[in-house]
């Protein structure tokens, strides 16, 4: 079996843990991570919960591959009812957390209730404890890390906690694990916060044993490993250039969100990519980018270390930023960047530094300091409101507030709302750009067509990591789509949701998709798990998590209209570029996504596709 | 006549000197030049050339030896890449 068959409960009020045996039924309909601890929440939790009150629960798990030799297997995802979104929410991580709880033989911890005081869960393969936090609580994920490592007086303990970010509920905090790898969307961090839990520390040294089929599993492994070394994307350009060789990429199709979305191309763009960062810099000749990085099991290995010029204005008082540590990935330096017009690289590079520091996601983060330039730039905020003069490109602006709202002081205290709140208070939600609530990455969906139904469609709200239909129509993977045409995009969409769905379940990291299919990915499980696992039945097991995801956000209040983009996408064409002219075709991919999908008009899954689906 | 030619990730290597801190070449071709033959008059080794955009528009493998470039055109390669 890849799973442990065993799961740890805590409540938090009671400042109880007990071990329960996993639900094998549902393991065998819903596989790990992803789909079986949704599974667990959807049956635990009211769909009308207040994500940040008591009765929300907030679970950690990982996939029957978490831990193994399957490559990339060390990820493990955080499933709650999101306070960004009110949506259900799943956030996926790597590093070395995930299998560390692996090897400490559990394959889940629920989290429900809410701690009368700070706590932190230390784990310890069977010896389990809520320990007392408030010594940790106001420090930052850097500091809580290597206090709790000092304390345990083991370097090897794995530790994930919030920063500042989440104990103040900024509503997009994130949890963050071995110190720059992140659970990071819709505010999973603020609900760890909510529950006065400020870390979880891990040190297992049971291992992962029970592989059903301990030869197959060799060979399945060493089978897929070789794919990923031998493809060109896996095996060179991911660990050469990382996620931001994509900047220019998009850029060059006219497809970079930038200025809040007012156009498709940022003139800075070249300054801030992945070619930038190899570059040694004018100032003091080293490059930004120090060596590429893997998580557990990874042989891809795309993390990017970065170091910035300890001259550089933002930190030449600030040591704590002199070192190595976790670079700019494309999403982030395209929120940090080009949707706010700031061409930087080490500011960029700063700012995400404090993004980890306290914890908080960037892509939200990001985006939202777009709103509020554009704000800024028609008067409706001024700087006394927000405390330093903002234009869009003012690098200044972007790390002061983000030092506001790590630290939760001034208009940062505002900025934890989040775009769309921030903006509607403001009076214009229109310049919010985001779906469900939640912001959407670095693909603009006039120039990417499918990305804006991904965007529309997305369970967790606007997400690009749902399916990234990016992979047909700009890279060719697995086969070219031309991205301004709706046509065959919500098959296209669908099916990446599906497989995505999948992937997100056993453990291993979407980045294999470059190089892997369902089929690659098939024989890893069926070598690890009882059951009998084949393409057919990961593809209905996607299918059937995207639904159970689905019927959660209804029965939370979604509809029909919450499948939809921000105004300017769909009424302001875009400005240059290949789409230039082009609005998103929305309004025309999504009646027949739900045909696709087996939904009625109203968006809700006909009763023939739950009995289908067993739901 | 102009056209801007820009080589981007591993392919930057195949770029003068002076060109590689911003990827991009003002180039001076003979009219009716394809995409084909300039990746030749750079060597540039044919399994690296994968994404081929012209004015930021996708030209397909098949037909590359045929897509004559146009004055003040901008062409753009990469090698496999992928993010995310």
């Amino acid at each position: 079996m890849g799973w442990t068959r065993k799961i740890l409960r805590v409540d938090l009020s009671k400042g109880t843990c007990k071990s329960e045996p996993l639900n094998m039924e549902w393991a065998q309909q819903y596989l790990g991570q992803r789909g079986l601890a949704t599974k667990y929440f959807v049956e635990e939790v009211d769909p009308k919960v207040d994500p940040l009150a008591p009765g929300n629960k907030l679970i950690m798990a990982t996939g029957p591959l978490t831990g193994t030799m399957a490559s990339t297997g060390g990820r493990y995802s955080v499933i709650t009812k999101g306070p960004l979104t009110g949506a259900i929410a799943c956030s996926n991580s790597g590093g070395y957390f995930g299998a560390e709880l692996k090897f400490a033989g559990w394959d889940m911890v629920i989290f429900e209730g809410k701690s009368p005081k700070p706590v932190y869960l230390s784990i310890q393969d069977d010896v389990v404890e809520l320990r007392d936090a408030s010594h940790l609580w106001g420090k930052t994920t850097w500091d809580t890390e290597e206090i709790i490592k000092s304390s345990h007086h083991d370097p090897q303990v794995r530790v994930a906690s919030i920063g500042r970010a989440g104990e103040n509920q900024v509503l997009y905090a994130c949890v963050v694990n071995d110190l720059h790898r992140a659970a990071g969307r819709s505010g999973v961090g603020a609900v760890m916060g909510s529950k006065n839990l400020k870390a979880v520390a891990i040190r297992g040294t049971v291992g992962v044993s029970g592989i059903r089929d301990f030869k197959a599993f060799m060979t399945a492994t060493t089978a897929a490993k070789k794919v990923l070394a031998d493809n060109a994307v896996t095996g060179q350009g991911l660990p050469k250039f990382g996620t931001q060789v994509l900047m220019n990429v998009i850029n060059e199709m006219g497809a970079l969100p930038t200025h809040n979305a007012k156009d498709v191309q940022f003139e800075g763009a070249r300054k801030i990519s992945g070619e930038a960062m190899h570059e040694k810099r004018l100032s003091d000749g080293k490059a930004n980018l120090i060596t590429n990085a893997a998580c557990f099991g990874c042989t891809i290995a795309c993390g990017r270390i970065s170091q910035v010029d300890k001259n550089h204005w933002s930190v030449v008082n600030s040591p704590k930023y002199w070192g190595a540590t976790g670079g700019l990935e494309y999403e982030a330096a395209w929120s940090l960047g080009a949707a706010d017009g700031v061409d930087d690289l080490d500011a960029l590079t700063v700012a995400n530094m404090i993004c980890n520091e306290d914890g908080f996601d960037p892509i939200t983060f990001g985006a939202t300091v777009g709103a509020v330039m554009e704000m800024y730039s028609m008067g409706v905020l001024t700087k006394e409101q927000i405390g330093i003069e903002s234009p869009f490109g003012s690098a200044q602006a972007l790390l002061e507030i983000a030092h506001m709202t790590a630290e939760g002081r001034g208009f940062g205290k505002e900025m934890a709302l989040g775009s769309a709140r921030l903006t509607a208070k403001y009076g214009h939600p229109e310049l919010s750009m985001s779906v469900k609530g939640q912001e959407f990455p670095a693909y603009d969906p006039r120039g990417i067509q499918g990305m804006g139904l991904t965007y529309a469609t997305s369970n967790r709200g606007a997400c690009h990591l749902r399916s990234y239909t990016v992979a047909s129509e700009v890279l060719g993977i697995p086969v070219k789509t031309d991205p301004l045409v709706t046509e065959g995009k919500p098959a296209l969409v669908m099916a990446f949701q599906d497989a995505t769905a999948a992937f997100d379940s056993s453990g291993t990291c979407i980045f294999t998709t470059f190089a892997w299919s369902l089929g690659d990915l098939a024989p890893q499980i069926d070598a690890a798990c009882d059951g009998g696992w084949s393409v057919e039945r990961l593809a209905e097991l996607g299918e059937r998590i995207w639904n159970m995801e689905r019927l959660f956000n209804n029965a939370a209040g979604f509809t029909a209209k919450d499948d939809d983009l921000p105004a300017r996408l769909k009424t302001e064409p875009a400005k240059t570029g290949p789409a230039k002219g082009l609005v998103s075709g929305i309004d025309k991919m999504v009646p027949e996504y739900y045909q696709l999908r087996g939904w009625n008009k109203a968006g809700e899954p006909d009763k023939e596709t739950l009995a289908r689906l067993g739901l | 006549m102009k056209i801007t030619f820009k080589l981007f990730a591993s392919l930057q290597d195949y770029l003068p000197a002076e060109a590689k801190r911003t990827n991009a070449l003002s180039l001076e071709v003979a009219d009716a030049t394809t995409v084909a033959q300039i990746v030749e008059r750079f060597a540039l080794p044919q399994k690296l050339v994968h994404l081929v955009l012209i004015d930021g528009t996708f030209v397909p493998f098949a037909e590359r030896a045929g897509r004559t470039l146009r004055e003040g055109e901008t062409l753009a390669i990469w090698p496999p890449v992928a993010g995310g």
